[in-house]
């Protein structure tokens, strides 16, 4: 007990840091740009965020149990772009939505099949599928743009959902419902509990007779899923669908999920943690952008703050580290004084 | 040829008895050769289909694109074979292009080696940022050279603007580089081959070099058995690093125009292509030949596509596709392999 008492002092430390991060970034925002709180920069920072939001969840549940799925924002460009394809293509769009998010599931599938029966590092297969579901995704479209969707779909890019006072956009309203259902199915179900075990030691997980293989396999899928699902709301937001819509976002997915305090070793991690992350991530970036920060290059600041967040969490061993070399060529010194 | 020699060396074998050994260099031998033989296939098939293929001129193009290819992939090797992985090796190429090929309008006459040289340090400085991370901080590689990745390419993107380094910018001796030839063979392609020889020496006969393998293979045991971890893979990040420096130097001798986009994605293809070339992404097995000619086989394919008239749109998948197969064949010939020396095990007991 008095274990799971520090662990939980230790999460809900890395949370109150978020909570004053978050503070920071709202004054740093507020003080850059008068712009910073009015309802339309809040409803842009909800736009800009919604997808990555909602594909931080999935990941987060992938690496709590160890692994770690780098594919998800080409499966995000593959989904938007058979949706264009379909869409150019005389189908009706709720058809293709649902084409969209099979083939989704199924490149989650196809990683899972390849982690888990196959028996590859995830890692490996993810680089793998990154480079080719991107490929497929160009090959879908080539260097065509789809951009005549319906406005009926194509209006969640310009108005919030109702009764939110403009503030919040549909992206991000779809992301708070599924929030709460991964939290409570990562905290408060025993299917949760088990990701953390599988996570903290495969091995043990599997002599506990959890199905470790298969759970991995379904949150592959689920991982597609959602992602597929990203893509959509992406393609209609910015009522485009090309060959590169979202590339390069897998940084700013894994960045969230670690800066929301999982680890990448697996077995811990919030769903807390990882929508805290979010609002800190994307308050930065508003705030960036707000002062003009040429944006092209925000993947310095991106990987910047994921170098942050998964060295604070390693600055005791590493100082404990230092210290050793320290000791170590002390006691050398001292070994080697009396023979001189 | 060297490719089989190789092969021998490339396994960390356990040193047990002799059979089983001899069983292990068979499958990495068929191993290398078979990506020799695919090579040969693909281009007598496409040869015949396209005879434009086997042209001289066409085939001096592949090698020179090879060789910018496979120097990442020397460099990526002794990155993976200690169970990491460098994605941040685009990134560094397209920085040093820049900001090498950009010394010659802002210093005239300056000389060619010290362009390279200046190439050489840019790389060498992000790989021992991206080494000391990683083994100082305690921190995944992939995790430190995803960041790398985009926190070099934003470096670029804030340097470069919007501007780029032009050809007629750049002096016609530096232009020239990849396109001397001697006796038919471009001149940069047998540079390179020298220099993966001297990689391949390397991690055969130098104690260091084999110490990669042993990290890679079992890195608890490598540490325990005294081998210094920490140094040899901060010395793979730096060597990478290095290498994707000059290569960068090519690469704007190569192409004469630089923005801020050159190299994006190049990690996607090295690692391809070490991978095909039968280096484990789990570390502890491959060579630098392999990887070599990893590169030559996915150049090959790639351009053998072009000429067929397949279009330039399925590269990406392509390399992708590539990638899996190999990961994927290499676990099947590893658990076969296992499953076989368990059973010769069990016999010899018998």
């Amino acid at each position: 007990m008095p274990e799971l008492r520090r662990r939980i002092q230790g999460a809900l430390r890395w949370e109150v840091g978020l909570v004053f991060a978050l503070v920071g970034v709202v004054l740093f925002g507020i003080s850059s740009s008068s712009q910073f709180l009015t309802s339309t920069n809040l409803f842009y920072l909800n736009l800009s965020i919604g997808e990555v939001a909602i594909m931080t969840l999935p990941m987060t549940l992938i690496i709590v149990t160890g692994e770690i799925d780098l594919s998800v924002a080409s499966t995000l460009g593959m989904s938007s772009a058979l949706l264009g394809y379909l869409y150019a293509h005389g189908w009706s769009i709720p058809l293709a939505i649902a084409a969209a998010l099979v083939v989704g599931a199924a490149a989650g599938a196809a990683n899972g099949f390849l982690v888990t029966k196959v028996g590859l590092p995830s890692l490996a297969v993810t680089i793998g599928t990154l480079t080719l579901y991107r490929g497929i995704a160009i090959v879908i479209l080539g260097p065509q743009t789809v951009s005549t969707f319906p406005a009926r779909y194509t209006n969640i890019g310009v108005t919030s959902l109702p009764h939110t006072g403009g503030y919040v956009s549909y992206s991000v309203g779809f992301f708070l419902v599924l929030a709460i259902l991964f939290g409570i199915a990562l905290h408060a179900t025993p299917f949760g509990r088990s990701l953390f075990v599988m996570g903290a030691n495969a091995e043990a997980a599997r002599y506990a007779g959890l199905r470790v293989k298969r759970t991995k396999f379904r949150l592959f899928v689920l991982s597609g899923l959602v992602c597929a699902f990203a893509g959509i709301l992406y393609t209609f937001r910015l009522s485009t669908a090309v060959q590169d819509n979202g590339i390069g976002l897998e940084l700013s997915v894994v960045t969230v999920v670690l800066l929301g305090g999982v680890s990448i070793f697996g077995g811990r991690g919030s769903i807390l943690g990882v929508v805290l992350a979010i609002a800190v991530f994307a308050g930065l970036q508003s705030a960036l952008f707000l002062t003009n920060f040429e944006q092209r290059a925000m993947g310095v600041v991106t990987g910047s703050l994921l170098l942050l967040s998964v060295l604070i969490p390693n600055a005791s061993t590493f100082v404990r580290r230092g210290r050793d070399v320290l000791r170590r060529r002390e006691l050398r010194n001292a070994a080697v004084e009396p023979a001189s | 040829m060297t490719a089989t020699v190789d092969a021998q060396h490339g396994v960390a074998t356990s040193g047990a008895v002799d059979d089983p050994r001899r069983i292990v260099d068979l499958v990495f031998r068929v191993r290398e050769f078979g990506i020799v033989a695919v090579l040969i296939l693909f281009v007598a098939v496409t040869a015949v289909a396209q005879p434009r293929f086997v042209h001289t001129a066409n085939i001096q193009f592949i090698l020179v694109d090879t060789t910018i290819f496979a120097l990442l992939a020397l460099g990526q090797t002794l990155v993976v074979l200690t169970r990491n992985v460098d994605l941040s090796v685009g990134s560094v190429l397209g920085l040093s292009a820049f900001l090498s090929a950009d010394l010659f309008g802002h210093h005239h006459g300056i000389p060619i080696a010290v362009v390279f040289l200046a190439g050489l340090g840019i790389g060498l400085a992000c790989g021992v940022t991206v080494g000391l991370l990683t083994v100082v901080g305690g921190v995944p590689s992939l995790v430190v050279t995803l960041a790398a990745l985009y926190i070099i390419r934003g470096i670029d993107v804030l340097v470069v603007g919007g501007g780029q380094v032009v050809a007629s910018s750049l002096p016609n001796a530096f232009i020239e580089i990849p396109k001397k030839t001697v006796a038919g063979v471009p001149i940069l392609a047998v540079v390179v081959a020298g220099v993966v020889a001297v990689g391949a020496y390397y991690l055969r006969s130098f104690r260091s070099g084999r110490e990669l393998y042993a990290i890679g293979s079992n890195p608890d045991a490598a540490r325990l058995a005294g081998i210094p971890k920490g140094r040899r893979v901060f010395f793979a990040f730096a060597a990478s690093g290095a290498i994707a420096g000059i290569a960068g130097v090519l690469y704007a001798a190569r192409y004469g125009t630089i923005d801020s986009t050159a190299g994006s994605g190049y990690e996607l293809q090295v690692i391809a292509a070490v991978v095909v070339g039968g280096v484990a992404i789990f570390g502890g097995s491959g060579s630098v030949v392999g990887a070599a000619f990893g590169a030559l086989l996915l150049q090959t394919i790639l351009s053998a596509l072009y000429v067929l008239g397949v279009s330039p749109f399925w590269d990406q998948a392509i390399a992708g596709a590539l990638l899996l197969a190999a990961i994927s064949l290499d676990r099947g010939i590893e658990l076969k392999l296992s499953a076989m020396l368990r059973r010769r095990r069990t016999f010899a007991r018998a």
